[in-house]
């Protein structure tokens, strides 16, 4: 088995050793989302606006009364920074915000992780047939990625959910929930196919030239052969850079698409909807839109600092 | 005590992992004298041309290098500004890349002549289309309008020489200036340059032709694996080669008359790496001459008016 | 001429395509009825009845896409059943120059940033002050730009209100310039350096690494041959060089933002642009409206590239006599 170029240029460095262990850091955290919630004993979907929690010894309200003059509205108990349930206090419908930052995790991992799978298999699709076949076939499929390419991919996103989003779809046989995941991996993963195949096809069709591909071409090999055995091992490299870099964009993309209630559906929450949650909260509890929005800013910096370790991989420069 | 325009002696350029790019080069260039730098590529002989305007790539220069007397290595990032294109100009081998691209010639040109004189736009653009014309431009206005892509390779050549010549150095260092050339175009570029020596500058030609050497040059060093070899005038080194290795880079040119050989004689082997250089004389490994006292690297001596590095001349 | 044409034809495909999808996604994704969902949540049946007859949603796939470029372009008539049939074109017109003041700001402070931190960081490549830059460039793109924008508004509105440092800040929202110059800059001030955040990131390193190649170039050789300085070698030599890549860059973000990319800005930052107009029409499911801007902004975004084309010839005279550069590079960032 061949160890990547990539991957072996990247071991080693501090910015590597540090992106590994909060991802992993990150991932194990939102695997005991669950059992935080039980050792705590808080539920972090069901709303609690009339519940109670210890606090250094006395029971007190998840809701507080406002402290402004008249005592209106309620505000939600703030962070105890203790191990315990509500240590990062509560949000406006009174749930635990470190529960919610776990399980919040969780959907945000996993439909970043699962849509720049989708999205890197779709890419290199697309990207290898526009560059092995070339011809008309390349340029029908280079102008359609420049298509979807010219819309700005916010937007895209935007009214692919706004038209998906919280309807249930039926595609024949197959039915998609209104709350399901997979609409949401689905469009994170489509608006980002233009900017992933562009670099596979070019890859591709400098590798469609060199002489290893020339040589089996001259030994009668077919296209799929080629493909298969040449070109898709030869890409690997490609694949790797673009991975995290391609997961901390569906990342950000899923959180903004969540942030404007068009990712994950409620009762389920993503990081991004947990921002959407505090914005309300923002001048008397930020803590509950600080909090994800950290969460968020530390795993793209670590998917970004991973991805930019593997590029220096492949090409050791003068200019790193 | 020095009267030379340039001159050089021992000088080394060591790569920080040691490795020695330039091994012991010594030189003495005059005005009004053409030097002739020959040597295999990879010998160092482009090295030596940038290192004089303290150009080099990378590494540190060690030995002599003296412009008129005075010491270029003590130089500081100002005096060097001050020393390069003023005293000492280069010609670029491939006059394509070496001009920027996005820029009109003749602003390029003139670029150098307000960094070295006080003079307004208009006195250096007609100062630029004077020396266009010089060069033997035709239509000078209209090709200093013109951007590099748009000149043909031996207009650009002349455009790259009036840019050296333009604030009139002391000292030309043409860096292989033909090598991208059609062969009828070279001629013309090479009696330009024979022009320039005639005009008290001292010109450093350097390049792998021993023909274009015949042809313009008065003096001749000849470089091996980042040493000088054998230097002394031209006609006497061409005539009766001292040195082996010049010997056989001599016997490598087709003779002009008489029956063309079935094959040329070549040298064994090849030159040495900078890391995996001999310790004794660099040539030794594919000397047919070689003897015990080769395993001491031999110094450049002076005979005369000549000198060689060699244990055959003592 | 034959490379204009060709190019003109490619641009005129791609409109033709942007306008195609566009539609699709909105009036032909299988699923619900696309007239209940102009219509709104809760609209009666009259009212879906008469906006499918209007819209043509009785008639087949390729009328219906005809009429509705009518009703975009020609007659510019489209209407929102949301807001009491108000005009959806002339809405997006008058948002328009909320979202210019905007990004044009964010512009002045994304080159101005990437080109203090590209030089610096080409210039001390290698030691502490590129490393730092570098770790501050990969830390901007990877900050969400809403929720960095709500911890502006946290410290400015809030926190630190009163404090010399955010005491002239004005309360959320937008000033025309019409009514005060001053007031205009103040209100845009924050929300432009929150959105070009990210975009100082990327361009600064892009600019850093084209600088880096651009000093190894033989040209820039030659320009230190002449005598030329430090500064000159690096702001009119290789500046000069590099800064090529980064404009087709520039004329594309700027495009995508003027065409609703900064939606989640003027979200934050309560200011009435065009995506926030967009993000309205989220709210409430107000399809005609979304549809208009999208479609827009996608117009802005070719109409732009083709002007960066021209641009490019201008910058790069070696272009001009070449032909066939249509796709150079690619945008690296939402």
């Amino acid at each position: 088995m061949r160890v990547s170029l990539a991957w072996r240029g990247a071991i080693g460095r501090p910015s590597v050793l540090f992106a590994c262990i909060v991802l992993v850091g990150l991932c194990l955290s939102a695997c005991l989302a669950p059992f935080y919630a039980q050792g705590v004993g808080v539920d972090p979907f069901a709303s609690n606006l009339a519940g109670s929690v210890m606090r250094d010894g006395r029971v007190v309200d998840v809701m507080q009364p406002n402290d402004n003059p008249l005592h209106l509205g309620l505000t939600p108990i703030g962070p105890s920074w203790r191990w315990g349930a509500y240590s990062l206090g509560a949000d406006s419908q009174g749930r635990d915000v470190a529960a919610r930052l776990l399980y919040g995790g969780r959907s945000s991992l996993l439909i970043a992780g699962a849509s720049a799978c989708l999205c890197l298999v779709l890419a290199t699709g697309c990207g290898m047939v526009a560059g092995v076949f070339g011809g008309w076939i390349d340029t029908v499929l280079s102008r359609l990625l420049d298509i979807l390419w010219a819309v700005p991919v916010y937007l895209f996103a935007i009214s692919l959910s706004v038209v998906t989003v919280g309807h249930d779809l039926r595609f024949g046989p197959f039915h998609i929930g209104a709350d399901s995941f997979l609409l949401p991996i689905g469009i994170i993963a489509l608006i980002y196919v233009p900017y992933a195949a562009r670099p596979i096809r070019a890859r591709t069709r400098s590798l469609m030239t060199s002489g290893f591909v020339l040589a089996a071409q001259g030994l009668g090999a077919s296209p799929v052969r080629i493909v298969l055995k040449e070109i898709l091992p030869s890409l690997i490299d490609t694949l790797l850079v673009l991975a995290p870099l391609i997961m901390a964009l569906c990342l950000l993309a899923e959180s903004a698409l969540s942030f404007l209630s068009l990712g994950v559906q409620a009762p389920a929450a993503s990081w991004g909807s947990l921002i959407h949650d505090g914005e309300g909260l923002i001048y008397s509890r930020p803590v509950v839109a600080i909090a994800p929005g950290l969460a968020i800013v530390l795993t793209v910096l670590a998917l970004n600092m991973l991805g930019e370790a593997l590029q220096n991989g492949v090409r050791p420069m003068r200019t790193r | 005590m020095d009267d030379a325009l340039l001159s050089i002696d021992a000088l080394r350029l060591a790569l920080p992992s040691g490795a020695r790019l330039l091994d012991g080069v010594s030189l003495r260039l005059e005005r009004g004298r053409i030097l002739g730098v020959v040597g295999e590529s990879g010998s160092g002989k482009s090295l030596t041309g940038l290192s004089v305007l303290g150009l080099q790539p990378r590494g540190r220069l060690e030995g002599k290098l003296a412009f008129e007397g005075q010491d270029l290595l003590g130089f500081g990032p100002g005096d060097w500004r001050r020393f390069r294109g003023r005293r000492a100009a280069i010609i670029f081998q491939d006059p394509m890349t070496a001009f920027l691209p996005v820029r009109r010639i003749g602003a390029q040109i003139a670029e150098q002549i307000r960094l070295h004189s006080l003079c307004s736009r208009r006195e250096a653009e007609t100062r630029v289309i004077a020396l266009l014309s010089r060069m033997g431009v035709p239509a000078p206005r209209e090709a200093a309008r013109r951007f590099p892509h748009e000149l043909s390779g031996g207009l650009r050549q002349r455009a790259m020489i009036a840019m050296a010549l333009s604030c009139d150095p002391d000292l030309v260092i043409a860096d292989e200036p033909t090598t991208a050339l059609d062969v009828t175009v070279q001629a013309q570029i090479l009696m330009l340059l024979r022009e320039i020596g005639a005009r008290r500058a001292g010109v450093m030609l350097i390049t792998h032709d021993m023909g274009v050497v015949a042809q313009i040059c008065t003096d001749i060093a000849v470089l091996y694996a980042g040493v000088v070899v054998e230097s002394g005038p031209a006609e006497a080194v061409l005539r009766t080669p001292w040195h082996p290795y010049t010997r056989a880079l001599l016997r490598a040119i087709p003779p002009m008359d008489g029956a063309r050989p079935d094959r040329l004689p070549t040298i064994e082997g090849t030159p040495p790496a900078p890391e995996a250089r001999p310790p004794g004389c660099v040539f030794a490994p594919r000397c047919p001459e070689r003897r015990a006292a080769c395993a001491f690297r031999p110094a450049l001596r002076r005979h005369e008016d000549r000198s060689v590095a060699c244990v055959l001349y003592p | 001429m034959r490379g204009v044409l060709s190019r003109l034809g490619q641009t005129l495909f791609v409109l033709f395509g942007i306008s195609v999808l566009v539609f699709a996604v909105f009036f032909a994704t299988p699923g619900s009825d696309p007239s209940a969902r102009i219509a709104g949540r809760g609209a009666s049946e009259e009212t879906i009845a008469r906006i499918r007859h209007e819209y043509g949603f009785d008639r087949g796939l390729v009328a219906r896409y005809l009429s509705m470029m009518d009703h975009l372009f020609l007659s510019r008539d489209l209407t929102s059943y949301v807001n009491h049939g108000q005009n959806v074109v002339a809405e997006v017109f008058h948002a328009a120059p909320v979202t210019l003041s905007l990004v044009s700001w964010a512009a002045l402070f994304w080159v101005g940033g990437a080109l203090v931190t590209g030089m610096l960081a080409a210039c001390f490549a290698g030691r502490w002050p590129d490393r730092l830059l570098s770790g501050l460039g990969i830390l901007g793109l990877s900050v969400p730009v809403f929720w960095l924008g709500e911890m502006v508004n946290l410290l400015s509105q809030s926190r630190f209100h009163d404090t010399m440092l955010f005491r002239w800040v004005p309360a959320l929202g937008y000033i025309p310039p019409g009514i005060s110059l001053t007031g205009w800059a103040k209100c845009l001030i924050l929300p432009a350096l929150t959105l070009s955040i990210a975009f100082i990131g990327i361009y600064g390193r892009i600019l850093r690494s084209d600088l880096l190649a651009a000093m190894q170039e033989d040209a820039l050789r030659t320009a230190r041959a002449k005598g030329a300085g430090p500064v000159r070698l690096w702001v009119f030599h290789a500046l000069r060089l590099s800064g090529l890549s980064v404009v087709s860059l520039f004329g594309l973000d700027f495009a995508q933002l003027l065409g609703g990319g900064a939606l989640l800005t003027e979200v934050v930052f309560a200011l009435p642009g065009v995506g926030h107009l967009t993000y309205q029409g989220l709210s409430t499911l107000d399809l005609p409206l979304i549809m208009a801007t999208v479609m827009y902004s996608a117009f802005f975004v070719v109409i732009a590239n083709v002007l960066v084309d021209g641009l490019y010839r201008l910058l790069d005279p070696r272009i001009g006599s070449r032909s066939g550069t249509a796709a150079r590079g690619g945008r690296s960032h939402g």
